[in-house]
Protein backbone atom coordinates (compact mmCIF):
# COMPACT_ATOMS: atom_id res chain seq x y z
CA UNK A 1 0.00 0.00 0.00
CA UNK A 2 3.01 2.25 0.47
CA UNK A 3 4.07 1.66 -3.09
CA UNK A 4 5.50 4.75 -4.75
CA UNK A 5 6.54 4.97 -8.35
CA UNK A 6 9.37 7.06 -9.81
CA UNK A 7 8.01 9.39 -12.50
CA UNK A 8 9.49 12.16 -14.62
CA UNK A 9 7.77 15.54 -14.52
CA UNK A 10 6.47 16.50 -17.98
CA UNK A 11 4.60 19.68 -17.05
CA UNK A 12 4.61 21.72 -13.86
CA UNK A 13 2.27 24.44 -12.64
CA UNK A 14 1.24 25.85 -9.28
CA UNK A 15 0.24 22.94 -7.04
CA UNK A 16 -0.01 20.36 -9.83
CA UNK A 17 2.22 18.53 -12.28
CA UNK A 18 1.76 16.11 -15.16
CA UNK A 19 3.84 12.93 -15.07
CA UNK A 20 4.01 9.75 -17.06
CA UNK A 21 3.00 6.69 -15.04
CA UNK A 22 3.21 3.31 -16.76
CA UNK A 23 2.79 4.93 -20.18
CA UNK A 24 -0.18 7.05 -19.08
CA UNK A 25 -0.07 10.81 -18.54
CA UNK A 26 -1.55 11.77 -15.22
CA UNK A 27 -1.98 14.92 -13.19
CA UNK A 28 -0.64 14.70 -9.64
CA UNK A 29 -0.55 17.08 -6.70
CA UNK A 30 2.79 18.64 -5.79
CA UNK A 31 1.56 20.34 -2.61
CA UNK A 32 3.91 18.17 -0.51
CA UNK A 33 7.15 19.18 -2.22
CA UNK A 34 9.04 22.38 -2.99
CA UNK A 35 9.11 23.89 -6.47
CA UNK A 36 9.38 21.15 -9.03
CA UNK A 37 10.69 21.62 -12.56
CA UNK A 38 10.08 19.81 -15.83
CA UNK A 39 12.59 16.94 -16.22
CA UNK A 40 12.95 16.29 -12.47
CA UNK A 41 12.02 12.88 -11.04
CA UNK A 42 9.52 12.47 -8.21
CA UNK A 43 8.06 9.54 -6.26
CA UNK A 44 4.29 9.34 -6.74
CA UNK A 45 2.00 7.81 -4.11
CA UNK A 46 -1.82 8.00 -4.13
CA UNK A 47 -1.87 10.92 -6.54
CA UNK A 48 0.74 12.99 -4.69
CA UNK A 49 4.45 13.55 -5.30
CA UNK A 50 5.80 12.66 -1.86
CA UNK A 51 9.44 13.59 -2.60
CA UNK A 52 11.89 14.38 -5.35
CA UNK A 53 14.33 11.68 -6.43
CA UNK A 54 17.99 12.73 -6.28
CA UNK A 55 19.63 11.57 -9.50
CA UNK A 56 23.05 12.16 -7.95
CA UNK A 57 22.30 9.89 -4.97
CA UNK A 58 20.83 7.25 -7.32
CA UNK A 59 24.06 7.28 -9.35
CA UNK A 60 26.11 6.83 -6.18
CA UNK A 61 24.08 3.78 -5.14
CA UNK A 62 24.36 2.34 -8.67
CA UNK A 63 28.15 2.91 -8.57
CA UNK A 64 28.27 1.01 -5.26
CA UNK A 65 26.37 -1.87 -6.89
CA UNK A 66 28.87 -1.98 -9.77
CA UNK A 67 31.71 -2.06 -7.24
CA UNK A 68 30.08 -4.96 -5.34
CA UNK A 69 29.48 -6.89 -8.58
CA UNK A 70 33.11 -6.42 -9.66
CA UNK A 71 34.59 -7.34 -6.28
CA UNK A 72 32.51 -10.52 -6.30
CA UNK A 73 34.18 -11.59 -9.56
CA UNK A 74 37.53 -11.43 -7.77
CA UNK A 75 36.37 -13.76 -4.97
CA UNK B 1 12.05 1.74 -16.78
CA UNK B 2 14.62 4.16 -15.41
CA UNK B 3 15.18 3.96 -11.64
CA UNK B 4 13.39 0.59 -11.55
CA UNK B 5 15.25 -1.77 -13.92
CA UNK B 6 18.60 -0.33 -12.77
CA UNK B 7 17.92 -1.84 -9.36
CA UNK B 8 17.10 -5.33 -10.62
CA UNK B 9 20.38 -6.49 -12.21
CA UNK B 10 20.73 -10.29 -11.68
CA UNK B 11 24.57 -10.32 -11.65
CA UNK B 12 24.70 -7.72 -8.88
CA UNK B 13 22.00 -9.60 -6.98
CA UNK B 14 24.17 -12.73 -7.12
CA UNK B 15 27.17 -10.80 -5.80
CA UNK B 16 25.07 -9.38 -2.95
CA UNK B 17 23.72 -12.82 -2.03
CA UNK B 18 27.32 -14.14 -1.92
CA UNK B 19 28.31 -11.21 0.31
CA UNK B 20 25.36 -11.83 2.66
CA UNK B 21 26.26 -15.52 2.90
CA UNK B 22 29.90 -14.66 3.70
CA UNK B 23 28.80 -12.27 6.47
CA UNK B 24 26.20 -14.60 8.02
CA UNK B 25 27.03 -16.51 11.19
CA UNK B 26 26.50 -20.11 12.28
CA UNK B 27 22.77 -19.68 12.78
CA UNK B 28 20.26 -17.79 10.60
CA UNK B 29 20.03 -14.11 11.55
CA UNK B 30 16.46 -13.02 12.39
CA UNK B 31 15.61 -9.87 10.46
CA UNK B 32 12.20 -8.26 10.06
CA UNK B 33 10.93 -6.42 7.00
CA UNK B 34 8.45 -4.07 8.63
CA UNK B 35 6.61 -3.00 5.51
CA UNK B 36 4.09 -4.98 3.44
CA UNK B 37 5.47 -3.58 0.20
CA UNK B 38 8.84 -5.11 1.16
CA UNK B 39 7.06 -8.41 1.97
CA UNK B 40 5.62 -8.61 -1.53
CA UNK B 41 8.89 -7.52 -3.20
CA UNK B 42 10.85 -10.16 -1.24
CA UNK B 43 8.36 -12.90 -2.14
CA UNK B 44 8.13 -11.89 -5.80
CA UNK B 45 11.92 -11.74 -6.25
CA UNK B 46 12.34 -15.10 -4.47
CA UNK B 47 14.78 -13.61 -1.96
CA UNK B 48 13.82 -15.89 0.99
CA UNK B 49 15.03 -19.16 -0.58
CA UNK B 50 18.19 -17.43 -1.85
CA UNK B 51 19.15 -16.57 1.72
CA UNK B 52 17.90 -19.72 3.38
CA UNK B 53 20.12 -20.85 6.26
CA UNK B 54 21.82 -17.44 6.42
CA UNK B 55 18.93 -15.08 7.10
CA UNK B 56 15.36 -15.62 8.33
CA UNK B 57 13.14 -12.80 7.07
CA UNK B 58 10.16 -12.21 9.34
CA UNK B 59 7.27 -10.16 8.01
CA UNK B 60 6.13 -7.29 10.18
CA UNK B 61 2.91 -5.34 10.78
CA UNK B 62 3.43 -2.90 7.90
CA UNK B 63 0.39 -3.79 5.80
CA UNK B 64 -2.23 -1.15 6.69
CA UNK B 65 -5.09 -3.27 5.38
CA UNK B 66 -4.02 -6.24 7.55
CA UNK B 67 -3.81 -4.31 10.82
CA UNK B 68 -7.07 -2.40 10.41
CA UNK B 69 -9.41 -3.87 13.06
CA UNK B 70 -12.70 -5.48 12.05
CA UNK B 71 -14.54 -2.78 14.04
CA UNK B 72 -13.40 -0.28 11.42
CA UNK B 73 -14.96 -2.30 8.59
CA UNK B 74 -18.18 -2.63 10.64
CA UNK B 75 -18.24 1.16 11.17
CA UNK B 76 -17.70 1.76 7.44
CA UNK B 77 -20.51 -0.64 6.49
CA UNK B 78 -22.82 1.06 9.02
CA UNK B 79 -22.01 4.49 7.57
CA UNK B 80 -22.92 3.30 4.10
CA UNK B 81 -25.93 1.17 4.95
CA UNK B 82 -27.59 3.03 7.81
CA UNK B 83 -26.57 6.60 7.02
CA UNK B 84 -26.76 6.28 3.25
CA UNK B 85 -23.30 7.72 2.67
CA UNK B 86 -21.34 7.07 -0.51
CA UNK B 87 -18.09 5.35 0.46
CA UNK B 88 -14.82 5.97 -1.37
CA UNK B 89 -11.96 3.58 -0.73
CA UNK B 90 -8.63 2.24 -1.91
CA UNK B 91 -9.36 -1.02 -3.75
CA UNK B 92 -7.56 -3.36 -1.36
CA UNK B 93 -9.95 -2.59 1.53
CA UNK B 94 -12.98 -4.13 -0.17
CA UNK B 95 -12.47 -7.77 0.76
CA UNK B 96 -11.25 -7.21 4.32
CA UNK B 97 -13.56 -9.08 6.71
CA UNK B 98 -15.42 -7.19 9.42
CA UNK B 99 -17.26 -9.04 12.21
CA UNK B 100 -19.86 -10.50 9.87
CA UNK B 101 -19.32 -9.08 6.40
CA UNK B 102 -17.05 -7.10 4.08
CA UNK B 103 -17.49 -4.02 1.89
CA UNK B 104 -17.42 -6.26 -1.18
CA UNK B 105 -20.19 -8.55 0.12
CA UNK B 106 -22.39 -5.58 1.04
CA UNK B 107 -21.64 -3.64 -2.12
CA UNK B 108 -24.50 -3.43 -4.56
CA UNK B 109 -27.21 -4.23 -2.00
CA UNK B 110 -27.64 -1.32 0.36
CA UNK B 111 -24.07 -0.11 0.09
CA UNK B 112 -22.39 2.01 -2.55
CA UNK B 113 -18.58 1.94 -2.67
CA UNK B 114 -16.41 3.73 -5.22
CA UNK B 115 -12.78 2.68 -5.61
CA UNK B 116 -10.43 5.65 -5.92
CA UNK B 117 -6.71 5.94 -6.69
CA UNK B 118 -6.16 9.11 -4.67
CA UNK B 119 -7.95 10.67 -1.66
CA UNK B 120 -8.24 13.79 -3.84
CA UNK B 121 -10.47 11.79 -6.21
CA UNK B 122 -12.90 11.37 -3.30
CA UNK B 123 -13.01 15.17 -2.84
CA UNK B 124 -13.73 15.55 -6.55
CA UNK B 125 -16.47 12.91 -6.25
CA UNK B 126 -18.05 14.83 -3.34
CA UNK B 127 -17.91 18.11 -5.27
CA UNK B 128 -19.63 16.41 -8.21
CA UNK B 129 -22.39 14.85 -6.05
CA UNK B 130 -23.46 17.66 -3.68
CA UNK B 131 -26.64 15.81 -2.64
CA UNK B 132 -24.67 12.87 -1.20
CA UNK B 133 -22.37 12.58 1.82
CA UNK B 134 -19.07 11.10 0.63
CA UNK B 135 -16.92 9.29 3.23
CA UNK B 136 -13.34 8.41 2.32
CA UNK B 137 -11.95 5.36 4.11
CA UNK B 138 -8.64 6.86 5.20
CA UNK B 139 -6.47 3.83 5.84
CA UNK B 140 -2.69 4.03 5.75
CA UNK B 141 0.63 4.78 7.38
CA UNK B 142 2.77 7.92 7.31
CA UNK B 143 3.25 7.54 3.53
CA UNK B 144 -0.47 7.99 2.94
CA UNK B 145 -1.24 10.35 5.87
CA UNK B 146 -0.15 13.50 3.97
CA UNK B 147 -2.31 12.49 0.99
CA UNK B 148 -5.33 12.02 3.28
CA UNK B 149 -4.51 15.24 5.14
CA UNK B 150 -4.04 17.00 1.79
CA UNK B 151 -7.51 15.89 0.70
CA UNK B 152 -9.07 17.19 3.96
CA UNK B 153 -7.29 20.53 3.61
CA UNK B 154 -8.33 20.76 -0.05
CA UNK B 155 -11.97 20.05 0.86
CA UNK B 156 -11.79 22.74 3.58
CA UNK B 157 -10.28 25.29 1.17
CA UNK B 158 -12.81 24.56 -1.57
CA UNK B 159 -15.74 24.44 0.86
CA UNK B 160 -16.68 20.85 0.00
CA UNK B 161 -18.78 20.23 3.13
CA UNK B 162 -20.24 16.85 2.08
CA UNK B 163 -16.79 15.19 2.32
CA UNK B 164 -15.42 13.46 5.40
CA UNK B 165 -12.84 10.82 6.35
CA UNK B 166 -13.13 7.73 8.53
CA UNK B 167 -9.55 7.82 9.75
CA UNK B 168 -7.50 4.70 10.39
CA UNK B 169 -4.05 6.22 10.04
CA UNK B 170 -1.21 4.60 11.96
CA UNK B 171 2.43 5.34 12.68
CA UNK B 172 5.18 2.74 12.27
CA UNK B 173 7.95 3.56 14.81
CA UNK B 174 5.57 2.96 17.75
CA UNK B 175 4.70 -0.52 16.42
CA UNK B 176 8.40 -1.28 15.90
CA UNK B 177 9.01 -0.31 19.54
CA UNK B 178 6.41 -2.86 20.70
CA UNK B 179 7.99 -5.62 18.60
CA UNK B 180 11.53 -4.67 19.67
CA UNK B 181 10.48 -4.96 23.33
CA UNK B 182 8.80 -8.37 22.86
CA UNK B 183 11.16 -11.13 24.06
CA UNK B 184 9.29 -13.75 22.00
CA UNK B 185 10.00 -11.99 18.69
CA UNK B 186 13.82 -11.63 19.04
CA UNK B 187 14.56 -9.35 16.12
CA UNK B 188 18.24 -8.85 15.26
CA UNK B 189 17.71 -6.17 12.63
CA UNK B 190 14.93 -4.07 11.11
CA UNK B 191 14.67 -3.52 7.36
CA UNK B 192 12.79 -0.21 7.63
CA UNK B 193 10.10 0.94 5.15
CA UNK B 194 11.14 3.04 2.15
CA UNK B 195 8.30 5.50 1.77
CA UNK B 196 7.22 5.86 5.39
CA UNK B 197 10.84 6.92 5.92
CA UNK B 198 10.68 9.40 3.05
CA UNK B 199 7.98 11.23 5.02
CA UNK B 200 9.16 10.85 8.63
CA UNK B 201 12.95 10.79 8.02
CA UNK B 202 15.40 8.03 8.85
CA UNK B 203 16.24 9.65 12.21
CA UNK B 204 12.82 8.48 13.43
CA UNK B 205 14.27 4.99 14.04
CA UNK B 206 17.12 6.17 16.26
CA UNK B 207 15.19 5.52 19.50
CA UNK B 208 14.59 1.88 18.39
CA UNK B 209 18.25 1.37 17.44
CA UNK B 210 19.58 3.04 20.58
CA UNK B 211 17.13 1.80 23.19
CA UNK B 212 16.93 -1.82 22.03
CA UNK B 213 20.32 -2.17 20.34
CA UNK B 214 18.72 -3.33 17.10
CA UNK B 215 20.36 -2.28 13.79
CA UNK B 216 18.00 -0.41 11.44
CA UNK B 217 18.47 0.06 7.69
CA UNK B 218 16.04 1.98 5.48
CA UNK B 219 15.93 0.30 2.08
CA UNK B 220 14.18 0.87 -1.25
CA UNK B 221 11.65 -1.61 -2.67
CA UNK B 222 13.64 -3.01 -5.62
CA UNK B 223 15.44 -6.37 -5.25
CA UNK B 224 18.97 -4.85 -5.15
CA UNK B 225 17.84 -2.29 -2.57
CA UNK B 226 16.52 -5.07 -0.35
CA UNK B 227 19.64 -7.25 -0.71
CA UNK B 228 21.97 -4.32 0.00
CA UNK B 229 19.82 -3.36 3.00
CA UNK B 230 20.08 -6.90 4.38
CA UNK B 231 23.84 -6.89 3.75
CA UNK B 232 24.18 -3.57 5.64
CA UNK B 233 22.24 -5.05 8.58
CA UNK B 234 24.57 -8.07 8.70
CA UNK B 235 27.65 -5.81 8.57
CA UNK B 236 26.32 -3.84 11.56
CA UNK B 237 25.75 -7.07 13.44
CA UNK B 238 29.26 -8.25 12.60
CA UNK B 239 30.72 -4.97 13.85
CA UNK B 240 28.58 -5.19 16.98
CA UNK B 241 26.88 -1.83 16.42
CA UNK B 242 23.24 -0.75 16.21
CA UNK B 243 22.64 2.42 14.27
CA UNK B 244 20.32 3.76 11.58
CA UNK B 245 21.64 3.57 8.03
CA UNK B 246 20.01 4.65 4.79
CA UNK B 247 20.26 2.57 1.62
CA UNK B 248 17.42 4.55 -0.04
CA UNK B 249 19.38 7.80 -0.10
CA UNK B 250 18.06 8.67 -3.57
CA UNK B 251 14.72 9.60 -1.96
CA UNK B 252 14.82 9.33 1.85
CA UNK B 253 16.70 11.81 4.05
CA UNK B 254 17.56 11.93 7.76
CA UNK B 255 14.91 14.53 8.55
CA UNK B 256 12.25 13.54 6.01
CA UNK B 257 9.73 15.66 4.14
CA UNK B 258 9.07 18.71 6.35
CA UNK B 259 6.13 19.94 4.26
CA UNK B 260 4.40 16.55 4.61
CA UNK B 261 5.17 16.48 8.35
CA UNK B 262 3.73 20.01 8.81
CA UNK B 263 0.57 18.96 6.97
CA UNK B 264 0.20 15.87 9.19
CA UNK B 265 0.69 18.00 12.33
CA UNK B 266 -1.91 20.50 11.09
CA UNK B 267 -4.65 18.01 10.19
CA UNK B 268 -4.05 15.17 12.67
CA UNK B 269 -3.23 14.61 16.34
CA UNK B 270 -1.63 11.44 17.75
CA UNK B 271 -3.92 9.04 19.61
CA UNK B 272 -3.90 5.52 21.03
CA UNK B 273 -5.22 3.05 18.51
CA UNK B 274 -5.95 -0.68 18.14
CA UNK B 275 -4.05 -2.85 15.64
CA UNK B 276 -5.67 -6.07 14.49
CA UNK B 277 -3.87 -8.99 16.05
CA UNK B 278 -1.58 -6.80 18.16
CA UNK B 279 -3.85 -4.72 20.40
CA UNK B 280 -3.84 -1.06 21.40
CA UNK B 281 -0.50 0.67 20.89
CA UNK B 282 -0.25 4.01 22.74
CA UNK B 283 0.31 7.01 20.48
CA UNK B 284 0.34 4.93 17.28
CA UNK B 285 -2.73 6.43 15.62
CA UNK B 286 -3.58 9.75 14.00
CA UNK B 287 -7.05 11.17 14.55
CA UNK B 288 -8.40 14.23 12.78
CA UNK B 289 -7.60 17.44 14.70
CA UNK B 290 -10.41 19.53 16.21
CA UNK B 291 -10.22 22.45 13.69
CA UNK B 292 -11.07 19.86 11.00
CA UNK B 293 -13.71 18.03 13.11
CA UNK B 294 -16.41 18.64 10.49
CA UNK B 295 -14.40 16.37 8.15
CA UNK B 296 -14.16 13.59 10.75
CA UNK B 297 -16.78 10.97 9.81
CA UNK B 298 -16.77 9.46 13.33
CA UNK B 299 -17.82 12.83 14.81
CA UNK B 300 -19.99 13.99 11.91
CA UNK B 301 -22.19 10.88 12.02
CA UNK B 302 -21.71 9.92 15.70
CA UNK B 303 -20.42 6.57 14.52
CA UNK B 304 -17.32 5.62 16.51
CA UNK B 305 -14.99 2.80 15.51
CA UNK B 306 -15.02 0.18 18.27
CA UNK B 307 -11.89 -1.88 18.80
CA UNK B 308 -12.52 -5.33 20.25
CA UNK B 309 -9.76 -7.94 20.17
CA UNK B 310 -10.89 -10.81 17.97
CA UNK B 311 -10.83 -14.43 19.07
CA UNK B 312 -10.57 -17.18 16.46
CA UNK B 313 -8.27 -19.88 15.08
CA UNK B 314 -6.81 -17.27 12.71
CA UNK B 315 -3.23 -16.50 13.72
CA UNK B 316 -2.77 -13.29 11.74
CA UNK B 317 -1.76 -11.56 14.98
CA UNK B 318 1.20 -13.87 15.49
CA UNK B 319 2.12 -13.58 11.81
CA UNK B 320 2.03 -9.76 12.04
CA UNK B 321 4.33 -9.85 15.05
CA UNK B 322 6.78 -12.20 13.36
CA UNK B 323 6.15 -14.91 15.97
CA UNK B 324 5.18 -17.53 13.40
CA UNK B 325 5.51 -17.89 9.64
CA UNK B 326 2.18 -18.07 7.73
CA UNK B 327 2.56 -21.81 7.06
CA UNK B 328 2.40 -22.47 10.82
CA UNK B 329 -1.21 -21.24 11.00
CA UNK B 330 -3.68 -24.17 11.03
CA UNK B 331 -6.00 -22.36 8.59
CA UNK B 332 -3.30 -21.47 6.01
CA UNK B 333 -4.04 -22.94 2.59
CA UNK B 334 -7.02 -24.88 3.97
CA UNK B 335 -9.84 -22.81 5.46
CA UNK B 336 -7.99 -19.64 4.42
CA UNK B 337 -6.99 -19.10 0.78
CA UNK B 338 -6.90 -15.89 -1.32
CA UNK B 339 -10.22 -16.75 -3.03
CA UNK B 340 -11.93 -17.32 0.35
CA UNK B 341 -9.79 -15.45 2.87
CA UNK B 342 -10.40 -15.91 6.57
CA UNK B 343 -7.90 -13.45 7.95
CA UNK B 344 -6.68 -10.05 6.75
CA UNK B 345 -3.12 -11.27 6.00
CA UNK B 346 -4.61 -13.45 3.25
CA UNK B 347 -6.89 -10.68 1.92
CA UNK B 348 -4.42 -7.97 1.11
CA UNK B 349 -2.04 -8.55 -1.78
CA UNK B 350 0.60 -7.19 0.60
CA UNK B 351 -0.33 -9.58 3.40
CA UNK B 352 2.31 -12.09 4.45
CA UNK B 353 -0.06 -15.05 4.06
CA UNK B 354 -1.14 -13.99 0.55
CA UNK B 355 2.51 -13.52 -0.47
CA UNK B 356 3.45 -16.95 0.93
CA UNK B 357 0.47 -18.57 -0.76
CA UNK B 358 1.16 -16.97 -4.14
CA UNK B 359 4.95 -17.25 -4.29
CA UNK B 360 5.70 -20.15 -1.91
CA UNK B 361 7.64 -19.98 1.36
Amino acid sequence: MCLGVPAKVLEASDGAAVVELGGVRREISVMLIDDVSVGEWVIVHAGFAIEKLSEEEAEQTLALFREIAESDEIH
Amino acid sequence: MKYIDDFRDPATAKALVARIRRDAGDHPVRLMEVCGTHTVAIARAGIRPLLSGAVTMLSGPGCPVCVTPDGYIDAAIALGRERGTLLASFGDMLRVPGKSSSLEKERGTALEVRVVYSPLDAVTLAAATPDREVVFLGVGFETTAPAIGGAIRTAAQRGVRNFSVLSSVRTIPEAMGVLAADPEVRIEGFLCPAHVSVVIGTDAYRPVAQRYGIPCVVAGFEPLDILLGISMLLRQKKEGVARVENEYSRVATATGNRKAQDLIRDVFVPCDTGWRGIGVIPGSGLRIADPYASFDAEKKFGNPVVFAPEGSACRCGDVLKGKILPVACPLFGKACVPEEPYGPCMVSSEGSCAAYYKYGP
